[in-house]
């Protein structure tokens, strides 16, 4: 019996660096949004893809920010992310082989039910962000360089604020994901911009209700780029190459269409667009 | 209280995915425990016995690295396992391996400070007796190990305690992927991010239960073997 238990405490050591050191490895690693992963979008469609190409994806579901990080160090295969800008500057510098576009949805902007910003009369995002800054009500930012947070950053800029004057008076950086931003938004009757998957999936609002919701500028568009395999040379490019043309083909973007919670459509695919 | 609903109700359904989080979590948290004895117990051993040049400013810097915070850890593995840094061919990163790196990292110190108290008081008490039997230091330095072997099994829970609280460190380098590094602590912090609070907090009280289990049955072991060797 402890011999079957050493050996089995050595399988813990060993697995991993047997099959991953002598041959290549069999997965691929997706560095993902925590929107992706918490909505539970991921754990719906992966497995399709799974099952369909034997290929096992392992998901690190971590900010745009950090997810882009990740794949400039060769840690991450694939990534499926929403900051556009920042994702062409990452394809431009040669981080990564290509770009397409895969789905999209929308932020919105949620707060207090008691609304003490009448934001919720607001005639656009960019009216509600200066409502909030005149009223001085409290507003989260994640602050942590991920795609909801340079989409919010840039709300900030079109509405002619710079937030960071007021950081750590009515503008507080949680430096979270956005499950987290939202238990302390929920707690503290704050306001804040958060994308509508992991909105409509997160399931402690409290009293927070959706106030802004529409305008154009909360366009959400995610896409998925291909890590550079010319600078990782061992990564299985082949492998991730599958994942991003069932991802962008009908098959994925059938499997997204289909993602559903209490019956609303979360993302919607929008691969057909991509230009390249 | 929908907490211990959900605590009840995991522990009463208990599938799969619970399960292999659950033994992942123990093999993990055991392995890296084993590798800290391995090396945590000889250091902490001659350290405690052994009078050399800087051995108080060792005493200290291992005292000290009981509080190496875990995220710092946690990034230190990162860098030194991704694909850009030094051991990044091993294909490490993202992998239980990655993870008892790192948490062999944050226990060592726990272990190697607490023996090197444990030893060096007992080395106090006997010193002279040992001595007077000619004993070899590496005799001393064993007889002492055997002798402190029931104290030692708190400096082993301490560790143990220490792995299996930690989430900062196996978050970075095992980055929480789902039936491959998923433990209880990454689990229970990735149910909070989805605002599931009662089945975070009912993972919560699983691994208290789990925690208060091996400690139970260290604790036995630890009065049983203390019963026999009274006996002897």
């Amino acid at each position: 019996m402890v011999r079957a238990f050493i050996r089995w405490l050595a399988l813990g050591l060993l697995i991993s660096p047997v099959t991953a050191s002598l041959a290549q490895p069999q997965h691929i690693i997706l560095a993902s949004t925590t929107s992706t992963e918490n909505s539970g979008l991921l754990s719906d469609i992966l497995p399709q893809f799974t099952a369909a190409t034997g290929i096992p994806i392992h998901v690190v579901a971590v900010g745009t920010g950090a997810a882009l990080r990740l794949g400039r160090n060769g840690d991450a295969d694939v990534l499926l992310v929403h900051a556009r800008a920042a994702e062409d500057r990452f394809v431009a510098a040669g981080y990564g082989s290509y770009r397409r576009d895969v789905m999209f949805n929308d932020f919105v902007i949620a707060g207090p039910g008691s609304d003490p910003a009448a934001i919720a009369a607001a005639q656009d995002a960019t009216d509600a962000l200066r409502r909030i800054a005149g009223s001085r009500a409290r507003f989260l930012s994640r602050g942590d360089d991920s795609g909801t947070h340079q989409a919010e950053l840039n709300l900030w800029r079109q509405a002619g604020i710079d937030p960071a004057d007021h950081a750590g008076n009515w503008y507080l950086e949680t430096g979270a994901g956005m499950g987290s931003t939202l238990n302390t938004a929920a707690d503290m009757g704050a306001y804040l911009l958060v994308d509508r998957g992991t909105w409509l999936a997160f399931a402690n609002r409290a009293d927070l209700k959706v106030l802004v919701a529409g305008d154009s500028r909360l366009f959400n568009p995610y896409g998925v780029i291909l890590v550079n395999p010319k600078r990782h040379p061992r990564m299985r490019a082949d492998l991730a190459e599958t994942f991003v043309d069932w991802l962008t083909g009908p098959a994925g973007q059938r499997a997204i269409a289909a993602f559903r919670i209490d019956g609303e459509q979360l993302f919607f695919p929008n691969a057909d667009s991509t230009d390249g | 209280m929908p907490e211990l609903t959900a605590a009840l109700q995991l522990i009463a359904t208990f599938d799969g995915d619970l399960l292999a989080i659950i033994l992942l979590s123990l093999q993990v948290n055991l392995t890296a425990l084993a590798f800290a004895l391995v090396f945590g117990l000889p250091l902490g051993a001659v350290v405690g016995l052994y009078a050399f040049p800087g051995r108080r400013l060792v005493i200290v810097t291992l005292n000290a690295l009981m509080g190496l915070p875990p995220v710092v850890v946690g990034l230190v593995v990162y860098l030194l396992l991704s694909r850009s840094g030094p051991f990044g061919v091993l294909g490490l990163l993202f992998t239980p391996t990655a993870m008892i790196i790192a948490q062999t990292i944050l226990v060592t110190p726990i272990i190697a400070a607490l023996s090197r108290q444990v030893v060096a008081d007992l080395w106090a008490e006997y010193d002279e007796q040992l001595r007077s039997l000619g004993a070899s230091s590496w005799q001393s330095m064993t007889t002492l190990l055997w002798d402190a072997r029931f104290s030692l099994v708190t400096t082993l829970l301490a560790g143990f305690g220490r792995a299996s609280a930690e989430v900062g460190a196996v978050m970075i380098v095992g980055g929480n992927i789902d039936r491959v590094t998923r433990v209880m602590t990454t689990a229970i912090a990735l149910e909070t991010s989805k605002g599931n609070l009662s089945l975070a907090l009912g993972l919560g009280i699983v691994l208290l239960l789990i925690t208060f289990i091996v400690n139970a049955a260290a604790f036995g072991v630890r009065e049983a073997a203390a019963r026999r060797a009274a006996l002897i």
